[in-house]
């Protein structure tokens, strides 16, 4: 079966192209990164500031346990509904740094769509800190059940 | 300070990607590598150290030769480990489908 969504990080460059294909109307599927009510439920987060035009900023926050345990915040460059988002989008406390990311939105059918996410990193290195996020959180996951697996054999 | 040595650390450097590729189709000795490339012959040596020491290339003996060759164990794991970003991109994206699917539901039963 071929993947919805695919990732593409050439070797030598500094950037991540991310493509998805959605069942879901254009207009929808841009609502989803549009109005905070939805962005909160898909990603998870909370949105405390969301200025979808030029120059506007957002910021998200999620809290574990009255903790915050993630903040992201960006610059909004371009916002044309249902086409185009340019931002700037930086998670903080982390070691990836500032990225840009290009988000363009595209009508397949009426029922279908596709998001076409270009994100550029400040350097190679920075893209690789990114890519080793989720792997090396695999590993320390894998790390853990192998733990608790030997610490029941005790 | 102990450097830290791992595939990825090996993979950022261009002439390290270059070697890879250079015995990607067949086992070469070090100087064999080395005139391929305009650096110093000891700067060669020391990308093939770094390389042998995160297990990309692995060295033969052969009568009074070492040939280095790809380890392609090694460098699967390179290949796979973009997959678990992936992973977390798709689940997102799928959670973001379900969410806006629920809201069409809404709308109908409206």
């Amino acid at each position: 079966m071929e993947q919805k969504t695919k990732i593409n990080a050439e070797e030598g460059k500094q950037e991540i192209v991310i493509t998805r294909e959605f069942d879901l109307p254009l207009e929808l599927l841009f609502k989803a990164y549009e109005e905070p009510e939805f962005i909160e439920q898909w990603m998870g987060t909370k949105v405390l500031k969301i200025e979808n035009k030029k120059h506007g900023s957002y910021a998200f926050e999620t809290s574990h346990d009255g903790k915050v345990v993630f903040r992201a915040n960006g610059t909004i460059h371009e916002f044309i509904p249902n086409q185009k988002i340019i931002r700037t989008f930086e998670m903080e406390n982390m070691p990836i740094g500032v990225q840009l990311e290009f988000l363009e939105f595209e009508k397949l059918t009426d029922d279908t769509s596709k998001l076409t996410m270009q994100i550029i990193y400040r350097s190679e290195q920075h893209r690789a800190e990114q890519l080793k996020l989720p792997f090396a959180y695999g590993i320390n996951m894998a790390h853990s059940k192998l733990q608790e697996i030997i610490n029941k054999l005790k | 300070m102990k450097i830290r040595r791992d595939v990825f650390q090996a993979i950022a450097d261009p002439t390290r990607r270059a070697i890879l590729l250079l015995v990607a189709t067949q086992s070469m000795t070090a100087g064999a590598i080395a005139s391929n490339f305009d650096t110093a012959r000891p700067t060669v040596s020391k990308h093939l150290q770094i390389l042998a020491e995160c297990e990309l290339l692995k060295q033969e003996q052969n009568g009074r030769e070492i040939y280095y060759h790809l380890n392609p164990q090694k460098m699967k794991e390179v290949a796979d480990f973009i997959e678990p970003f992936r992973k977390i991109w798709d689940d997102r994206f799928n959670k973001l489908e379900a969410v806006m699917k629920s809201k069409i539901d809404e709308h109908k039963k409206k």
